[in-house]
């Protein structure tokens, strides 16, 4: 035991890799059943009306986006976390009993909590605030898992050997005390059971069930400075930290300028907490708090491409690699789908263009150009290049690898470019209008319009899942493929086929 | 001077203060290119690049120690 040299140890890292796939494919299943039943009403009571509770859109949505983003997104964070922290810290959590068994709590209880988000939302026990649906029993086991989580950050770091924090590492702590914050703040809520109405009357409702302490106007303006920074800290700062890594280590490329990665991450640190007003423009909430997210999300495209362009120019002369490495193309790809939709992010805020997209399918398009092209492809990415380091084995196979980056390059981009027709077109009948002001069409004309291009989504949706159930098969068989030696894994990641 | 005004006021104020601070810290960044430690800024780049676990820290902790 003595004897053997340290390594760094991927136990915790790998288990959130299988959660990664495992809730990928149940979340991203849920999605392609939703866009069907868009398209498709009968979908809906596909399984029969008996159990249709259970399979209509509007119970099945929250599990989709819940899934994939507390799902799959956050278990491919922690995946990633588990790897880079000890990487680039140099130190290993096998020097740590209490680390090792931190990073196993954290992911039984995070296991646990997953389950028991699934099972309340399919009863449909929800607090109906989109993103924040769980009530507050799980609230509390998730503020106690993210302590967890960040007791063996701060851990990880105590016990470094590199003193100063690599870029990623700043990213990965803004996750951490962003959603903490935010997440503490908008689920305060009372239980109904504690309440007593005017003629003193206590005990409503189920026990698990509550209000929100805030209400009205404010409880949707703290709604969506949560919702919107769930954007910023779950689908933006944690997979930019992936790409700060995972480029520059499997492109052998040191990062552009290491400076501009500094100014960036204040700069998106400062202004995306003021943007989660753009939500709500029009609505009864303040002007001034309309035009200053306005504003703002204007400003935001500056950092966002800063870490963007940052990326692509540490390809700088290596642009073959790009052509050679699917790995390479997943990645080069998600940091272009990031400029993509922080570039059409701050458009859908500029006031006017919001009254015609806000409602619209143009906003779902623009959610799922950064998350499939963007949180998808970076997440798979990492999992790609950890595979061969964690499982010591070369991946299975690069032309698989290459087919299903073609696939989903396609689903992704039949997605959007079919819901921003849909949303253009949505908007622009809702608010046509005849000389005498009556509006020239009934809510019915525009679903008639929209069926083809919903129809056009749902395969896009399809080819995406087909393309991560690829992805599923090729780690599962990198698992099991011809061991490589360590020495051979400095940069670019051994590919089978 | 009405509340309103006194905010536009403080708005200006604060939001001049902060791109101040916004372009004095580049202008640090690109001037002294070093940090307090004397590192480059690019050398950090090394962390993620040389990052086994018997390659040598950019800047090890126990640097600090035998000082
Ligand atoms: C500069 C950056 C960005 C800005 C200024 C921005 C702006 C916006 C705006 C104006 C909306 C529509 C609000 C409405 O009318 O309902 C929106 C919605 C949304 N955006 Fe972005 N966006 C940005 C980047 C991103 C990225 C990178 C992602 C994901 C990876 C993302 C995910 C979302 C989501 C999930 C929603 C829908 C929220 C909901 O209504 O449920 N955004 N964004
Ligand atoms: C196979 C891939 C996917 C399909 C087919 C799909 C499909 C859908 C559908 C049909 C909706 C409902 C839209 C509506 O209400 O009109 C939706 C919403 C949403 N999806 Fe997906 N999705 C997929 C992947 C993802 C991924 C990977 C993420 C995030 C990482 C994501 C995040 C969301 C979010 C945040 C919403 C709510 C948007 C809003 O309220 O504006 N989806 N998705």
């Amino acid at each position: 035991m003595e004897n053997r040299p340290l390594e760094y140890d991927y136990t915790v890292a790998k288990m959130f890799m299988f959660a990664t796939i495992a809730l990928g494919i149940v979340g991203m299943l849920v999605g392609v059943i939703l866009a069907f039943e868009l398209a498709f009403p009968g979908v809906n009571t596909i399984l029969g009306s008996g159990v249709a509770e259970y399979t209509n859109f509007s119970r099945l949505r929250p599990l989709h986006t819940d899934a994939i983003i507390f799902g799959f997104t956050l278990s491919g964070i922690f995946a990633t976390w588990y790897y880079v922290g000890q990487r680039v810290l140099k130190v290993s959590m096998a020097e740590s009993g209490l680390l090792m068994f931190l990073g196993k709590l954290h992911f039984w209880l995070y296991l646990v909590i997953v389950a028991s988000v699934v099972v309340t939302l399919l009863a449909g026990i929800t607090t109906s605030k989109e993103y924040a649906e769980f009530e507050w029993p799980i609230d509390i086991a998730v503020v106690i898992v993210w302590v967890v989580w960040g007791m063996s950050i701060f851990g990880l770091i105590g016990i470094r050997r590199e003193k100063s924090l690599y870029i990623s590492m700043w990213y990965y702590i803004a996750t951490f005390l962003g959603i903490a914050m935010l997440y503490v703040f908008n689920n305060m809520e009372i239980p109904t059971i504690l309440g007593t109405n005017g003629i003193g009357e206590s005990g409503f409702g189920d026990w698990w069930h509550s209000v929100s302490m805030y209400a009205g106007a404010n409880d949707a303006m703290v709604q969506w400075w949560y919702g919107h920074n769930a954007v910023a800290f779950g689908l933006t700062v944690p997979i930019v930290a992936m790409i700060y890594y995972f480029l520059p280590k499997e492109s052998g490329q040191a990062i552009y300028s290491y400076k501009l990665s500094l100014l960036s991450f204040w700069g998106l640190m400062f202004v995306y907490i003021w943007a989660g007003g753009h939500h709500l423009i029009y609505s009864t909430i303040p002007d001034w708090v309309q035009t200053m997210a306005s504003v703002f999300s204007v400003i935001l495209i500056l950092p966002s491409w800063g870490s963007a362009i940052n990326m692509l120019l540490t390809m700088k002369g290596e642009w073959q690699q790009v052509a050679s490495s699917p790995l390479i193309k997943f990645m080069v790809l998600g940091s272009t789908f990031y400029m993509f939709s922080t570039l059409e992010g701050p458009i859908q805020a500029i006031k006017s263009v919001n009254a015609i997209a806000h409602f619209t399918d143009w906003i779902v398009g623009h959610v799922h150009d950064g998350t499939l092209g963007w949180v998808g492809f970076m997440i798979m990415a990492s999992l790609f290049h950890m595979a061969p380091r964690v499982f010591k084995r070369e991946i299975y196979s690069k032309s698989l690898m290459a087919t299903q980056f073609w696939i989903q390059t396609l689903g992704v981009v039949l997605y959007f470019t079919s819901m921003w027709i849909a949303g253009i077109t949505q908007g622009m009948m809702w608010r046509a209008h005849d000389e005498f002001g009556n509006l020239a069409y009934s809510f019915i004309d525009t679903v008639t319009v929209l069926h083809p291009y919903y129809t056009i989504r749902a395969v896009g949706g399809t080819l995406y899942l087909v393309g991560f159930l690829l992805f599923s098969y090729n780690i599962y068989k990198t698992m099991s493929a011809r061991p490589v030696e360590e020495s051979e894994l400095q940069n670019a990641s051994p590919m089978g086929a | 001077m009405g509340i309103a005004e006194l905010q536009g006021y403080g708005y200006v104020a604060l939001t001049s203060l902060l791109v101040l601070i916004l372009y004095g810290y580049i202008y640090h960044l690109y001037t002294k290119k070093r940090d307090s430690d004397g590192h480059d800024y690019e050398e950090y780049s090394n962390m993620a690049l040389r990052d086994d676990i018997d390659d040598a820290p950019v800047s090890a902790i126990s640097d600090d120690k035998e000082k």
